[in-house]
């Protein structure tokens, strides 16, 4: 398996009130081509300090990323990024959203409407193309960022606690889709969340942070899919896995 | 690469779970007075209100009050008819108008461009800013004096002093609707790939709209006020001037007359920007009923 996406000795720190506040330290990520990452650990831990160098949106302190063995040196649209806040432009409609990323390539106006129209459709917002995102509910806005995100056909997403804030069925609901569509595309995704239960569900590896970005847990998560976590077979080593991600979690608060 | 794009736009062989909570949205088919009837309400009372002072300034006027002091609707209707008939108060209304106009669309445009480049180089902003906000805190009639001395006692004086007034208001709210965008929205550009010019037309231009155009807004009845301050201080026509000669006459119907005309033009100009408001940023909550 090829690396898609590299941290070495990452490091980022920023200035406030005259003293360094220490977000990330010397760290070391290897994302492989095609792999399901979660990244596990409470807030301040790092976890979204390292996405917004990933997507070269900050520019690391020292250290650097690389992305397909290149220094990322700035954002592309090769890699998708969901922020944890709403970033939908709030003078756009949901269409003229979701194909923004087509408009800023170029690409024709009847092309990127079809486009955008065919992926609202799919994130089951058909009907409110023409809605602006003030007129939506908190999880519709979250389908039309994924929306946007998806339309620039990104071989990497970086996702960052993206159902966090959604109710629980809804949340089941994206967490499927979002497997479906990993599984038929052969993405890679980073995963950020501070939910266990999510990253049982969801990973092939799951890192958990501590503080600075300080490496706690590293793991393979070797459950068939689909998984259902609640059912019986496969409760005894769902269990376990709950069990170690929890300690490992605790460990890391106690650092 | 386009393997995404085809799993997502790819047929619907799964009904996706989420389509269940989106919302039903259907006519509401609700019966005209439903619809309109607060509206139409809220303009009867207008109505009401201002027949009913109007009512009472003609009774107390010559009773109460001398006519001397506060004249009366009548003798201002009268005096309206008056100058509409013999030329008057279009000659000086245009003048007032044009100054008005001219000054605003000046001082809008500088203040426009200008907030915009000094809110983009943020260093040069942070410089200049304590400069400008002093500027803008000087009285426009004090510097009306040294206006003359510059350009004059014609209509290019009033038209600066007017345009002088409506480029600080609109300078200090782009500044500050510039700098007032949300990171997330610059970023989220950013994300997408798009080029400086791309982020400037795409993100930050329409995204600080809402300031510019409550600079836009409140700098209206400045420009007015530009126009009529520099008549009142010297000149031998406008709406300003007609204000100023009533009075030294004591001729309040006249003065009561050309505030009169110079209510209306403000108002007219009020609609004029609340309809490009309102065109513009349809994507805002409906900002409050106001005029």
């Amino acid at each position: 398996m090829t690396v898609v996406l590299a941290a070495e000795a990452l490091s980022k720190r920023f200035l406030k009130d005259e003293r360094y506040l220490v977000a990330l330290e010397e760290f070391n990520l290897a994302v492989e081509g095609g792999s399901f990452v979660v990244i596990l650990g409470r807030s301040g831990c790092g976890k979204s300090t390292f996405l917004n160098m990933a997507a070269g949106l900050t520019k690391p302190t020292s250290g650097r990323v690389l992305f397909n063995g290149q220094p990322k040196l700035g954002p592309s649209q090769e890699i998708g990024y969901l922020t944890q806040s709403d970033s939908l432009m709030p003078w756009r409609t949901v269409r003229r959203n979701v194909e923004m990323p087509l408009e800023l390539r170029g690409i024709g106006r009847k092309e990127r409407s079809l486009t955008a129209g065919r992926l609202i459709d799919r994130v089951g917002l058909s009907g409110f193309e023409h809605h602006y995102p003030r007129e939506l509910s908190g999880g519709m806005r979250r389908r039309a960022s994924l929306a946007r995100m998806l339309i620039a056909d990104p071989q990497l997403l970086l996702l960052d606690e993206p159902f966090g804030a959604l109710d629980a069925q809804l949340r089941q609901a994206l967490q499927r889709q979002l497997l479906e569509l990993w599984k038929s595309t052969g993405s890679t995704i980073v995963f950020v969340t501070h939910d266990i239960e999510e990253a049982i569900l969801l990973a092939d590896r799951v890192v958990v942070l501590a503080s600075r970005g300080r490496v706690v847990l590293d793991r393979m998560v070797e459950l068939e899919r689909p998984r259902d976590l609640e059912q019986p077979a496969m409760a005894v080593r769902v269990a376990e896995y709950r069990h170690e991600l929890t300690v490992a979690l605790r460990e890391a608060a106690a650092a | 690469m386009t393997a995404i794009r085809n799993f997502m736009t790819g047929s619907k062989h799964s009904p996706s779970a989420a389509a269940a909570s989106t919302p039903v949205s259907f006519p509401a088919n609700r019966s005209w007075w439903a619809r309109h009837g607060r509206t139409v309400m809220i303009a009867f009372w207008r109505v009401v209100l201002f027949v009913v002072v109007m009512a009472a300034w003609q009774f107390t006027a010559g009773r109460l009050v001398d006519k001397l002091f506060i004249s009366c609707p009548s003798d201002v209707a009268q005096r309206l008819a008056k100058w509409t008939g013999n030329g008057v108060l279009w000659a000086n209304a245009r003048i007032t108008v044009e100054e008005t106009v001219l000054g605003y669309v000046i001082g809008a445009a500088v203040g426009v461009v200008l907030g915009f480049v000094l809110a983009l180089l943020d260093t040069l902003g942070r410089i200049a800013e304590p400069f400008m906000i002093a500027l803008y805190s000087i009285p426009k009639v004090a510097v009306a004096p040294l206006f003359i001395i510059w350009f004059g006692i014609d209509v290019r004086m009033k038209v600066l002093l007017a345009a002088a007034t409506v480029f600080f208001l609109v300078f200090l709210n782009t500044l500050s609707g510039v700098r007032a965008i949300e990171a997330e929205l610059v970023n989220a550009g950013r994300l997408m790939d798009a080029n400086k010019r791309q982020l400037l037309i795409k993100v930050i231009v329409p995204g600080s709209l809402a300031g510019v155009i409550t600079g836009l807004r409140v700098a209206v009845p400045y420009a007015l006020l530009g126009a009529v301050v520099g008549e009142l201080v010297a000149s031998n026509r406008g709406l300003g001037y007609l204000i100023l000669s009533s009075a030294s006459a004591f001729d309040p119907a006249g003065v009561f007359a050309a505030l009169v005309v110079v209510t209306v033009i403000a108002m007219v100009l009020n609609l004029v920007v609340n309809l490009f408001d309102r065109h513009v940023t349809r994507w805002r909550p409906p900002a409050r009923e106001s005029v």
